[in-house]
């Protein structure tokens, strides 16, 4: 499938329909992560309007549209890192595995570990590439030597790293690494804490192609084991990872809403939104 | 194009200009007081009495200058670090917080006399100490404490926000998010301050006039390790004039024939500690930074 085909429009219906239709694909797979009626406001400020979405599990989503339209901000509400920020409140419910993550006696700390983060910029803690992996186990209460190890060369692994580090990953910093090494370091980070879901805010932007690649070659390993979340700018990249793509964009208020979501080959070729047709051939953001 | 070329050449000379005259004075500074005091260091200088021989010697200035270093390192670093690490990342940015930033500023910019004056009125008539390092080292927090507070949190403030959301996107708690990566990376920055602070107790001579004395000390017994006894140099409460208060003191005095040698020779020891602290602070700041960030 290559994008630069032109969206098969002819056999879509003429009529209008609803904005969000969250579960009108079918999808086999179980729902991992689910979003009903999610606002996300900065200060008085509201950032996100009425998203209802389903992600389903052991597959890849990613998230498209314009900059602004709020698809990081969403990403940041299903591992809570929205309480970080002063001033950030999340209306609305996210259920991962069928319970509420905002929940009264859940706590932050516990959701994040169960929904990784990667960044946009690959970000090592100033420590060995050991170090780096061993960061979250040994947080969580891990101090067993041999299971640290095996920790680490199992999630070095995963994150198709092992091979290029096995012999100085002890002593070498994850700072030394490449850029693509780096987010592959951060990818196996976040594997060790042993997450549900891997989310991931534009982890190629600051990647060369080859890189890039290689990160996306490791996405389509991971999504056995996990579910992944992607945001990305590059239409190209939803269109190779992806399973699923959400389409968002900004509403006359600066909000961003939910265009509509569905399977990754029908948003590219036979969207059903006006809106989502014009991104994804290029005639607008 | 030209101009721009041009421009550039011109401001690189200025900068360079500028980097040179700051080195060259700091290189003058220490030089001049090398040569005048060629003759007068010896062991004898360094470690003997002021009223040993001709000359008289430093011993006693030296050790309490550092003994009051290393006391107000101890009730300032630890404190000043705690109080950064609430101030950076605890207490916000409500009225309340921000008028302690404001007071630590102004504290740590009193001039150190009347920090002086108020230490005599505490530290020494009202705790009927007289005249004692602990007063000194007691007066000298009253603006290092903030200072290091202060630089403590800009340090911790400067630490990239993507290193902590890192962390405690693996589901890391607050405090060992600061603990473990906060801090780690800080240190330079604390060591700065640490740096700073010692600099300040090495140079400052009015803060310790009314605190710690300006008497010439007698001979010290260094094997009398009794801390409650004001006459062993180990206690706290022992009368301890400092190496920059003797400077100031043989200079205001003017007696005796030495008095320019020994100022001399005393001014250059002073420098060279301060520079050896430098030094010696940048590499435990490496070491430490190292061995917090790889080993655990």
């Amino acid at each position: 499938m290559s994008i630069a085909d032109p969206p098969a429009r002819a056999d879509a219906p003429e009529v209008t329909r609803p904005t969000v239709a969250p579960s009108s694909l079918s999808t086999s797979a179980p729902i991992k992560l689910q979003a009903r009626g999610l606002n996300v406001y900065y200060g008085a400020k509201r950032a996100v309007r009425d998203v209802d979405l389903d992600i389903p599990a052991n597959a890849i989503m990613s998230f498209i549209g314009p900059s602004g339209c709020g698809k990081t901000s969403i990403l940041r509400c299903f591992d809570r890192m929205n309480d970080l920020v002063p001033g950030a409140r999340v209306e609305g419910t996210i259920m991962l595995n069928g319970e509420d993550i905002n929940g009264r006696d859940i706590l932050p700390v516990e959701v994040r570990r169960r929904v990784g983060l990667v960044f946009q910029r690959p970000n090592p803690f100033p420590m060995t590439i050991y170090d780096n992996v061993a960061y979250g186990p040994r947080r969580h209460g891990t101090s067993n030597r041999a299971a640290l190890d095996e920790i680490v060369e199992s999630c070095l692994g995963r994150a198709a790293l092992w091979d290029e580090v096995k012999d100085d990953y002890r002593k070498k910093s994850g700072l030394s690494l490449s850029g693509g090494q780096q987010q592959r370091l951060c990818i196996a980070r976040t594997l060790a804490t042993e997450p549900d879901v891997v989310l991931m805010d534009e982890p190629c932007s600051a990647l060369d192609p080859i890189a890039t690649l290689k990160i996306e070659e490791l996405m389509a390993d991971l999504r056995a084991r996990y579910t992944i979340v992607i945001v990305t700018h590059n239409m190209q990249q939803a269109a190779r990872v992806s399973d699923r793509t959400a389409f968002f964009t900004m509403g006359e208020d600066r909000s961003g809403y939910l265009v509509e979501v569905g399977d990754t080959s029908e948003i590219f070729t036979n969207p059903r939104e006006r809106l989502t047709e014009d991104y994804v051939s290029g005639r607008f953001g | 194009m030209k101009r721009t070329l041009y421009a550039d050449t011109i401001a690189t000379g200025a900068l360079w200009a500028i980097a040179i005259l700051v080195v060259t004075i700091l290189g003058a500074i220490i030089l001049h007081f090398l040569f005048a005091s060629v003759g007068t260091i010896s062991l004898g200088f360094l470690f003997g009495d002021p009223s040993d021989t001709s000359v008289g010697g430093i011993g006693p200035l030296l050790w309490n200058s550092i003994y009051i270093l290393v006391l107000t390192l101890l009730l300032t670093v630890p404190l000043g670090i705690l109080g950064g690490i609430y101030m950076a990342e605890y207490a916000g940015q409500g009225p309340i917080p921000n008028m302690i930033r404001l007071s630590q500023e102004l504290i740590s910019s009193v001039p150190s006399i009347v920090v002086g004056l108020f230490g005599l009125a505490l530290f020494v008539n009202a705790t009927h100490w007289s005249f004692t390092a602990l007063g000194g080292a007691l007066a000298l927090s009253i603006f290092n404490l903030p200072l290091m507070t202060r630089l403590t949190e800009q340090a911790l403030r400067a630490v990239p926000r993507d290193e902590r959301d890192g962390s405690l996107a693996l589901g890391t708690t607050k405090w060992q998010t600061i603990r473990h990566v906060v801090l780690p990376l800080a240190v330079p920055g604390i060591v700065t301050g640490v740096i700073l602070t010692a600099g300040r107790i090495f140079g400052e001579a009015a803060a310790l006039l009314f605190t710690s004395g300006v008497a010439t000390p007698p001979h010290y017994d260094y094997l009398d390790f009794s801390l409650g006894d004001p006459r062993s140099p180990w206690s706290p409460f022992h009368a301890a004039t400092t190496l920059s208060v003797y400077i100031w003191k043989l200079n205001s005095e003017g007696l005796g024939t030495f008095v320019r040698q020994i100022s001399d020779a005393a001014a250059a020891v002073l420098v060279i500690m301060v520079l050896l602290f430098n030094l010696g602070a940048r590499w435990l700041g490496r070491v430490l930074q190292r061995r917090v960030t790889g080993a655990r």
